[in-house]
């Protein structure tokens, strides 16, 4: 929807950034999470509070934060009203936001214990029926998992974990302690937490990658900024050009589970 | 009811609820209505579509009076009809102000205030306060707080608004429900606490709202969350000592919902074993909600209780197939053993979270020729139910706001019967979809007045899409549901308070509002209607001809039930809370942007522009004539 006339626009970003960046040290100003590990935390000790410090140090930017949890209502309560400028991560198609080309893509994944015997292959892998089944909650809302579960029966399997703030690793834990015999968890959490179990779990990526008619298991991650935010946007395409190798360094090291990222849909609206 | 937003509190770690997030839609306001004032629709009466309503004095009998206001709905018929009548329609215009109290809290007040032995009990939203006033000293001073101290875990679990419904009196003692799922038992003198009796775990997903009721000693309460994927029930509490006596699942094998060789339903439908769980797919009725978080009506002389069973979960019809019993349908059960009698579903395999947890108003009505002992229902689904209540059979159901999912009940069968191109299906856009999610009504209780034998009705007037995916996500980590947007019906306007003949199944009268009218109802022998509305109005009409008399603007939108009592020095008094939320009001109450149509469930989508007329803050109004 900005495609008539993206261009100007930026270029008019561009030169207003030049120039104000030549007097005033420029600030770049991110909204995260402050205790949602492995994304970020108000330590700093995230994913993508290390993301952040990439892009600012491109941008030649003062990197601050403001701290708020990415709820519902966060994007009209702070990057709308102009609070912060940047997220680090949203799903590509996320439509309250202007989005960035994506920057990696990851998928939801069952998690096992690797002595387990039963290890489901896809959602409709008969073992499931034997076992308990860990889900993400978010609010109100389970992750598609539940319902793509439910819709094959297994209700009464599911068991739903919070994964914000302290108990973010409750779920993958649950797997550990035998309170579940699987659990399906987006992938950087899983990657991330299973790694503290040493070898005793083992990931692998939710089968189908689309549950028909219209569930996806996988999503491509962007930056996404205030809407009209073109300039910015841009900007941000060019780090992620320029950058891309350091940031699949970070996402390495934190063990985020990728899949190649489809082929460009340009914008990312 | 459906989960509602803008709240991110510690999650309980098991709610149970799926597909409907809620993210950004299209525009909704297409026609010039949204931008118009208030005052485009207030006050203004819509002739009867029958003109050929005579009024019908009510020939039943009606439990006695003495004044005061000891449970929510006033008597166990649930009729909110007060005998009181120095205040009518000739001196109402006079109503004046006679004392204020602010509960100091800004989500939404949705209970009715006690009145007993000149004492004013008021229930407050989260954290649950419980205060006293006396009533016999100039501007009713306090007497006493009792403060139950709730888990403030439990606001992440209510659905839609931290609110509450209200308490009974019984014997001396105050009853009423914590949103952390205990029951309170309070010495109504000295507000202290008797006993407390945890009843559900909101790390199941339960909470609970709903006002008791007290019926021979036995403390009946319910829980919510039906968006959470509890599996819902009603327990009787022994009101001495605040034991479980019988609980009563909505879902289940025969044994778990209390069906044994009293049940009798008056259709083919609900007979036969096990109903509970195999009307669901293996299992799923373990989570399949149906609480109980309304109303319930009790006949002494049958012996029987009603009560309304909430939507079947998850939300995503598709995830269960089959008839979901017993969600969305009302059961008659024995007080003392929990024991069903008969049981109706409303809405069968609910397509639309349409709760059937509305009020029952139990009267004896000339139906054919012949004096039935009826209950009326006005359902979420849009028709206004009247059902014979010693047997479960469906005498009529006549719509009282518009309805495009269904084309009628068939009386023969009492099956709804649902439009098919409008239903719900995953990766599907279903538009137009009336009545809403929160109904054609919600949970906001009629009044019944004899004088006139009309059912006066708040509710709702709006439809909804139901859109296809989109990508949201919370805390970094991205999923998909269903969008829902919730727009004004044809008329473009939100809400409307109704006069309605039940035994015509007619309205003899409306009265349209820009927003949903989501308080309850008060009739009173002065041949008045009080009731209130989302911007802040109080309003006292003619029952007979719907004109406005009064009108009084509280502090905040009205989404309490309205109450009216003899004071100590022998006059009539009006009471209402004022303090918007809820789940109309969460708007305002929850601070949701107006621009975020889909936030609240969809609802914020009616109410955008309420903002603009209220603001969110609990104070109880109390009237008088001068």
């Amino acid at each position: 929807m900005f495609s008539s006339f993206p261009n100007v626009v930026a270029l008019l970003a561009v030169l207003v950034m030049a120039t104000t960046g030549s007097s005033f040290a420029r600030e770049l100003r991110v909204c995260a999470d402050p205790d949602n590990l492995p994304f970020s935390n108000s330590r700093q000790q995230g994913f993508e509070n290390r993301i952040a410090e990439v892009v600012a140090g491109d941008l030649h930017a003062h990197l601050s934060y403001v701290w708020q949890r990415m709820g519902r209502g966060f994007v009209r309560e702070y990057l709308n009203k102009g609070v912060c400028d940047l997220l680090i991560g949203v799903p590509q198609a996320f439509s309250p936001v202007l989005a960035t080309a994506p920057y990696y893509r990851s998928t939801y994944v069952f998690v096992t214990r690797r002595d387990h015997q039963l290890k489901p292959a896809s959602l409709d892998d008969p073992s499931l029926r034997q076992m308990k089944i860990g889900v993400q909650v978010l609010e109100e809302d389970y992750t598609p998992a539940a319902s793509a579960l439910a819709r094959r029966g297994l209700q009464s399997e599911i068991v739903g974990f919070d994964t914000l703030g302290e108990a973010a690793d409750s779920i993958v834990r649950a797997v550990e302690d035998h309170r579940v015999d699987t659990a399906v968890v987006w992938g950087p959490l899983a990657g991330y937490f299973a790694r503290k179990f040493g070898n005793s779990l083992q990931i692998a990526p939710v089968i189908p990658e689309l549950d028909p008619p219209g569930l996806p298991f996988t999503f491509a991650i962007s930056m996404g900024v205030r809407k009209g935010n073109t300039g910015l946007r841009n900007e941000l395409n060019d780090v992620l050009q320029r950058r891309g190798r350091d940031i699949q360094k970070i996402l390495g090291q934190f063990g985020v589970p990728q899949l190649e990222l489809a082929p460009p849909t340009g914008a990312g609206e | 009811m459906l989960k509602v937003h803008e709240r991110r509190p510690t999650l309980a770690n098991t709610l149970l609820c799926y597909v409907v997030s809620l993210l950004l839609l299209l525009p909704l306001c297409a026609d010039s209505f949204c931008s118009d004032s208030k005052s485009h629709t207030s006050g203004m009466i819509l002739p009867a579509t029958e003109s050929n309503y005579q009024p019908r004095p009510y020939q039943g009998k009606l439990a006695p009076d003495d004044g005061q206001w000891i449970r929510p709905a006033k008597d166990y018929a649930s009729t909110r009809y007060s005998t009181l009548d120095q205040i009518n329609t000739g001196n109402v215009k006079n109503l004046k102000l006679a004392f204020t109290f602010s509960t100091g809290l800004v989500r939404g007040h949705e209970a009715a205030p006690l009145v007993v032995q000149n004492t004013m009990y008021i229930v407050t939203p989260w954290p649950n306060n419980l205060y006293a006033l006396d009533l016999t000293k100039p501007g009713a001073p306090m007497k006493w707080v009792y403060q139950p101290m709730p888990t403030p875990a439990s606001k992440g679990v209510a659905c839609c608004d931290v609110v509450n419904r209200g308490a009974s009196y019984d014997n001396g003692r105050i009853y009423y429900n914590t949103l952390d799922d205990q029951t309170v038992c309070v010495d109504a003198n000295s507000g202290k606490e008797i006993w407390k009796t945890r009843v559900g775990d909101i790390n199941k997903g339960e909470s609970m709202t709903m006002a008791p009721l007290v019926v021979k000693g036995k403390v009946l309460v319910g829980v919510s969350g039906g968006e959470f994927g509890v599996r819902g029930w009603l327990k009787a509490l022994d009101g001495k000592s605040g034991k479980v006596a019988w609980t009563a699942y909505t879902a289940g094998p025969d044994k778990d919902v209390l069906i044994g060789s009293r049940y009798k339903p008056f259709y083919a439908q609900d007979r036969g074993q096990d109903l509970g769980v195999k009307s669901w797919p293996p299992d799923a009725w373990k989570i399949g909600g149906g609480g109980v978080w309304g109303w319930i009506s009790y006949d002494p002389e049958l012996n029987l209780i009603y009560y309304g069973t909430a939507n079947p979960g998850p939300w995503d019809s598709d995830a269960r197939p089959g008839d979901n019993k017993f969600a969305s349908g009302i059961f008659a059960r024995d007080p003392d053993t929990g024991e069903a009698v008969w049981f109706y579903q409303f809405s069968p395999h609910d397509l639309f979270d349409y709760d059937a947890v509305n009020e029952n108003i139990l009267l004896d009505l000339p139906i054919n020729g012949q004096t039935r002992k009826v209950l009326v229902h006005p359902d979420r689904n849009g028709y206004v139910y009247v059902m014979d209540r010693t047997s479960g059979e469906v005498l009529s159901a006549s719509p009282f706001a518009p309805i495009t999912t269904s084309r009628g009940v068939d009386l023969k069968t009492g099956l709804l019967q649902y439009v098919e191109e409008k239903e719900p299906h995953r990766g599907k856009v279903s538009r137009e979809l009336c009545p809403t999610a929160p109904g054609a009504k919600d949970w906001q209780p009629s009044a019944f007045s004899p004088k006139t034998g009309l059912v006066y009705i708040p509710h709702n007037h709006l439809c909804m899409d139901e859109e296809d995916v989109a990508v949201n996500y919370i805390a970094g980590t991205p999923y998909v549901g269903a969008n829902v947007v919730m727009y004004n019906a044809p008329g473009g306007y939100g809400g409307e308070f109704t006069a309605w003949d039940p035994v015509s199944g007619k309205v003899v009268w409306k009265i349209p509002d820009h927003f949903p009218v989501w308080s309850g109802a008060l009739a009173t022998a002065g041949d008045l209607v009080f009731y209130g509305t989302l911007d802040g109005w109080f309003h006292a009409v003619d029952a007979r001809s719907g004109q406005q008399l009064w009108q009084f603007k509280t502090g905040s939108g009205i989404i309490g039930q309205p109450i009216t009592y003899r004071g100590p020095d022998g006059k009539q008094y009006v009471a209402i809370l004022s303090g918007v939320g809820g789940w109309a009001g969460a708007i305002v109450a929850g601070g949701l942007d107006p621009r975020d149509k889909s936030a609240a469930l969809g609802f914020v989508g009616a109410m955008q522009d309420l903002p603009k007329y209220t603001t969110s803050g609990g104070t109880l109004y109390v009237f008088q004539l001068p």
